[in-house]
């Protein structure tokens, strides 16, 4: 086994029983990133890597390390990274050297982890297929044709691809649950307000959160474990006990109830993934669930909700870069004026324009009511669906997105890769967690089942997520090498 | 109702935007088509429903008045296009 298949759990343990040294698994991911042609990173930060291997190491060799000490991961580049390029994928923060950490960062470096360095993503997350970057698409490491998803394109295509042994990721629409579901990996977006968001770019802040990336259920327990918490430097954070992720994966889910909608299973849904999803119900079936039809009544409405609350958060965050304070400026600017225009028009790319300006829109004298306040109204009876689905069950099951990887280039106009999203929307608009687990193939590409779980129900998803790992090997799966 | 290149042109400077004809052209039939996927709003019922902002419900907390931030004026500003006398530059405004 080497060592770039292991889990966070296996490379620990090797690492406390002197199999390796964290020196040398991050050589490893370092020369195989070198190798790499996914295009997953923007940033290698391999010196601040070595240097954070051999205090792991020390750490280790003390007796005073943690179950993350010395292991590598790779950083999505939204969350800012003191002294290092925090570019959100995006030319205006090319120049962008962050001088202070996000929380997540902080976290991470607290828990002694070994940062190989920051991943490509969507342009300030406003993506599904990791096409809208400054610094080029991210390819899949399934099939190098085809997207990895968006906007974690490049976390996703770096835990798939073995460059990382895991990576943190942001879901704003399902940007963690979509790339990990169509990169065969395991991807768990809190419930809004468990993660800190201090120092994460904002994209839409009443939808936006953090969670990790990685190849299982108990992996992402670890990892969560680390970035869960309540910070008062978030004034959304919420204020709420964390408990061990860890303590219930192997409980057992006999007795389990799940809800399948059946919006989730109508005309748009690729045959093949629909095999897949439902015959991982089965399998959850066999291991003692119940399985009950439910409906999100309003569940076809997330996708034009969001995409008018989405766009009006973002308009008003991205506000801020103006090419006075940080961030990319235009050259001789000839008044105040021009030098708003052109950074902007010079530094933000096509679908962050297209948003933006939908947000000017929506928000916008005589408009507002018709847009805004319209779309907040319809999130709340999205929400209100949720309440009343998880009266009857215990978690709610469908696919993550309506077909595998499409090929790179081949959606072009932006409604029709927004129809992409139907499925992972209405979660965020209502805050609820979600997961992503690798359920099946169609094609050779990876196929995600995805978990709903109540409020606060990260626990009861992984528990759910790890004992489904237990009875099938589509987690372990790994993408041919050359 | 759909929106004219002129009201498009109107909605890029409001967000501080220049838009080049090509941009203009693909942003006006674009825009057009985001806003036909929101009319699909107009369908549903809504006038007794409470807008939801946020999803946890939450109140904005306060905190302690003291300070907790100190001068980092200079590290802020290290990665500014243009300083001066710790004042961030940019072209006069008033001669």
């Amino acid at each position: 086994m080497s060592i770039y298949t292991k889990t966070i759990a296996q490379l620990s343990q090797g690492l406390k029983d002197k199999e390796f040294s964290s020196v040398e698994i991050t050589q490893h991911y370092l020369d195989r990133i070198k190798q790499s042609d996914l295009n997953a990173f923007i940033t290698v930060t391999d010196e601040l890597a070595m240097s954070q291997a051999r205090a792991a190491d020390e750490k280790i060799a003390a007796g005073t390390s943690n179950i993350l000490t010395g292991i590598p991961y790779a950083h999505k580049d939204i969350f800012c990274t003191q002294g290092v390029k925090t570019s959100a994928g995006s030319k205006m923060l090319d120049n962008f050297i962050s001088p202070y950490d996000a929380t997540v960062s902080h976290q991470l470096n607290q828990a002694d982890t070994v940062m190989l360095g920051k991943v490509n993503m969507d342009e300030f997350a406003m993506g599904s297929s990791n096409e809208n970057s400054f610094y080029g698409a991210v390819k899949n490491p399934w099939n190098t044709d085809k997207i990895p998803g968006g906007s974690s394109g490049g976390s996703a295509a770096a835990v798939a691809g073995g460059l990382s042994c895991f990576a943190t990721g942001t879901d704003t629409g399902g940007s963690i649950r979509q790339p990990a579901s169509l990169c065969g990996i395991t991807g768990l977006k809190p419930t809004y307000g468990r993660v800190s968001r201090y120092g994460m770019i904002a994209y839409a802040s009443s939808l936006d959160q953090a969670g990790p990336m990685t190849k299982t259920a108990e992996d992402a327990a670890i990892v969560l474990n680390a970035m869960a918490g309540f910070d008062e430097k978030d004034s959304t954070s919420a204020e709420q006990a964390v408990p061990d992720y860890t303590a219930n994966l192997n409980d057992s889910i006999q007795g389990l109830t799940i809800g399948l909608p059946k919006e989730f299973f109508s005309e748009g849904l690729d045959d093949e993934v629909a095999t897949q999803v439902m015959n991982a119900v089965k399998e959850f079936e066999a291991m003692g669930a119940t399985v009950k039809e439910i409906s999100l009544p309003n569940s076809a409405y997330a996708i034009p909700t969001y995409y008018i609350v989405a766009p009006c958060e973002c308009s008003s965050n991205l506000s801020r870069l103006d090419g006075v304070r940080y961030g990319y400026r235009c050259d001789e600017p000839k008044d105040l004026e021009d030098l708003y225009l052109r950074s902007r028009s010079e530094g933000f790319g096509a679908e962050v324009k297209r948003r933006i300006m939908i947000g000017a829109y929506a928000l916008s004298a005589g408009y507002y009511d018709a847009y805004y306040l319209k779309a907040q109204k319809t999130r709340h009876l999205i929400s209100d669906d949720f309440k009343k689905a998880f009266a009857e069950v215990d978690v709610i099951m469908g696919p993550v997105s309506p077909t595998t990887a499409f090929d790179l280039g081949s959606v072009k106009d932006p409604v029709s890769m927004y129809l992409a999203d139907i499925y992972t929307l209405s979660a965020n608009l209502a805050g609820l967690p979600g997961m992503s687990i690798p359920a099946g193939f169609s094609n050779k590409l990876p196929v995600g089942l995805q978990l709903i779980g109540n409020y606060w129900s990260e626990s009861k998803l992984l528990n759910i997520a790890h004992q489904f790992q237990q009875q099938t090997d589509w987690h372990q799966q790994t993408p041919q090498e050359d | 109702m759909s929106l004219s290149e002129q009201q498009v042109t109107q909605i890029a400077y409001l967000a501080r935007l220049s838009l080049s004809d090509d941009e203009l052209k693909d942003n006006t039939k674009d825009l057009n088509a985001i806003l036909g996927l929101a009319e699909q709003l107009g369908a549903i019922e809504t006038d007794s429903i409470e807008p939801m902002a946020h999803p946890l419900h939450m109140i904005q907390r306060l905190r302690a008045d003291t300070v907790t931030e100190h001068d980092q004026s200079d590290l802020f500003q290290s990665i500014a296009p243009k300083t001066g006398n710790k004042h961030y530059l940019v072209p006069t405004v008033i001669e």
